[in-house]
């Protein structure tokens, strides 16, 4: 759900940004430029962790759209988050397969690891984490990812997930 | 040992970069068909090839071409389905990672062949990675004259792009992904108009799968009779199967159509068997949105025929008892899993899923998910299998798309083989709760033995 309060700190995209938006567009036709929306969206997460409804409103105003055709789009897919996270969001297949070798117990180890229930955030600021549909690995099961690079962590293990949050912690907010 | 189509030269380090993949002779289609053929017969190559949409649908992708409206003045567009989402898939992923420049090949001969002049990848958002991977190939390749203006000097110009998706099963339907690359919800569109008509910003569009794209690179090098040559009857050339579930080596795999599924399962060459030593129970042979079948069944059709690894073979006795080919997503359940937690799980997914346009499949599958979990939990009733079944048959064939079926089939499949482990978990729902697996009796081979 939108947060009014965060939603009202004001946005102002970097002329890099901008730049990366510019290329973008020019993928598409001319008068086509709504298409860009979903990659923007995705650079916009990248750079702020999450989607303020102020942040959406500068794409839509970047973009020429009306408001409510950025909200639609960020609402109904699953990778846009509309409330601040975690720095890094551990997010674990939780579909069949992933489930046949152990998805779950690897999901309830995180649970107990980071001490936060799925959508909540540690009191750091460093992690949240949640189960996600089917990401297409299933030979490599049980798998989680990490945006924005969104990158791989296969054949886990309850150790390997100890490892690798213990490294993202050593990580900190650098 | 099965001949390679696609994955021949996937161990030669390097096989990523442009250079290495030149030198085995990569993008040496493209040169046959910008230099020496017509686009015409680049799709009639295809069309004798035999080659069925690699997707899930088994549509042939040379008529699907033919289809395509070329009115005077108006753009073409050919967009790869690279949403891989289907649970139990992964063959897409494995190829654009380990040799992307297949699909960047694959992609210029297909554009060629329809006359498009800008085509894109559409790749689900997730695979950031996968995304970095293609936008490096395509870099190489234009800067080597395969991409751009004026391609080996032919006239033929193209442009390629990849477009990240945002985390969304339904985009994988052709419709949706196209509402999705305008920048809209994924909502499936009306058909018709087809795509082939009306597609992406309602110009003529051709959508394929990653797979059959690829697949042309090898149709055209070869001939499309000599592709032909592959696999067994209308299941021409080779496949990726996706290996997972509880088998012993999960992973990617080429076979050649046709191959016994006994032999796929259980040879060293491929899945190896099932894992730790325990027994087959059932399978889901093509994705998660194909029948389940039991373990006896899926070696060996109702008419006590071995079962092969071919489109027609799997569908052998219809949904009764056969099942489909689907995007090849390979799932073994070994003897431990318990089969409506699985459903449950599966309905789970179609109900996250569901783009939640048609009422039969937005309520339905959230219903169905509900009694499911009740059985699971020890609160079913005797006739929440009737009732399941009741509900699945009003989403089947009542949507705008073929999430609604997706979501009907393992359902029903899974309700009609094994339903006395659903009325197990109705009688013995103390049990059932604590032990979190269901009735071993289905396993192969078929002695009735309970796990302890």
């Amino acid at each position: 759900m939108l947060r009014v309060d965060e939603a009202q700190q004001p946005v102002e995209f970097t002329p890099g940004l901008i730049t990366k938006f510019d290329d973008i567009v020019s993928r598409y036709p001319e008068g086509k430029q709504k298409s860009a929306l979903l990659p923007i969206l995705h650079l916009v997460q990248a750079e702020y962790g999450w989607l303020s409804s102020a942040a959406m409103d500068k794409v839509a105003d970047y973009l020429h759209l009306q408001d409510i055709e950025v909200y639609e789009v960020a609402t109904f897919y699953s990778m846009y988050f509309l409330r601040p996270q975690g720095k890094y969001v551990l997010e674990v297949c939780r579909t069949g397969p992933c489930c046949l070798v152990g998805a779950e117990k690897i999901m309830d180890h995180i649970e107990q690891k980071l001490g936060v229930k799925e959508g909540d955030v540690t009191p750091d600021g460093l992690f949240s984490w949640r189960g996600v549909e089917c990401l297409a690995a299933c030979g490599y099961a049980p798998v989680l990812q990490i945006g924005p690079e969104y990158t791989f962590y296969e054949n886990l293990t309850n150790e390997s997930v100890d490892k690798l949050i213990e490294d993202l912690k050593a990580k900190g907010n650098n | 040992m099965a001949r390679k189509l696609l994955l021949e030269h996937i161990n030669v380090p390097g096989i990523n970069t442009f250079d290495v993949y030149r030198s085995k002779g990569g993008y040496a289609s493209v040169e046959k068909a910008l230099k020496t053929m017509s686009p015409d017969d680049v799709v009639e190559e295809v069309k004798k090839s035999g080659l069925r949409g690699r997707g899930g649908a088994g549509f042939p992708t040379g008529m699907k071409w033919s289809f395509l409206a070329k009115p005077e003045g108006v753009a073409r567009y050919l967009v790869c389905n690279a949403d891989e989402s289907e649970p139990g898939t992964f063959k897409d992923r494995y190829l654009m990672t380990y040799i992307p420049h297949l699909l960047i090949e694959g992609m210029i001969v297909s554009s060629f062949a329809l006359g498009a002049k800008t085509s894109y990848i559409y790749v689900r958002g997730e695979m950031m990675p996968q995304i970095r991977i293609l936008e490096k190939a395509i870099a190489e390749a234009k800067n080597a004259g395969f991409l751009g203006k004026n391609i080996l000097g032919s006239g033929y110009d193209l442009e390629l792009y990849v477009q990240p998706g945002g985390g969304a099963y339904i985009c994988g339907e052709e419709t949706a992904l196209l509402e999705s690359l305008e920048g809209k919800r994924g909502n499936p569109r009306i058909k018709p108009p087809f795509p082939a008509i009306a597609g992406l910003y309602g110009c003529p569009t051709v959508v394929n799968n990653v797979e059959s794209i690829a697949a042309v690179v090898p149709i055209i090098n070869e001939g499309g009779d000599e592709y032909a040559k592959v696999g067994i009857g209308r299941s021409t050339g080779t496949k990726l199967i996706s290996a997972g579930g509880n088998v012993k080596k999960p992973g990617v795999y080429e076979i050649d159509l046709g191959l016994p599924v006994e032999e796929f399962l259980y040879s060293d060459e491929y899945c190896g068997g099932i894992a730790n030593g325990k027994r087959l129970k059932a399978v889901v042979a093509g994705g998660s949105s194909v029948p389940i079948l039991p373990a006896n069944l899926f070696m060996k059709t109702a008419k006590n025929e071995p079962r092969l690894m071919s489109y027609e073979s799997l569908a052998e006795g219809g949904f009764v008892t056969g099942t489909m080919m689907g995007s090849g997503g390979f799932i073994a359940f070994d003897e431990d899993q318990c089969i409506v937690r699985n459903t449950w799980n599966f309905t789970r997914f179609y109900h996250h899923e569901s783009c939640g346009q048609c009422s039969p499949c937005r309520e339905g599958t959230g219903w169905m998910e509900k009694v499911l979990h009740r059985l699971e939990n020890g609160h079913g009733t005797l006739s929440d299998m009737d009732l399941l079944v009741d509900v699945s048959k009003k989403i089947e064939g009542n949507t705008i798309c073929p999430l609604g079926d997706a979501a009907a089939w393992p359902v029903a499949s899974a309700i009609r083989h094994f339903r006395d482990e659903f009325e197990w978990h109705v009688t013995n729902a103390s049990e059932a709760v604590v032990r979190n697996y269901g009735l071993a009796h289905y396993a192969d081979p078929l002695d009735i033995k309970e796990t302890a």
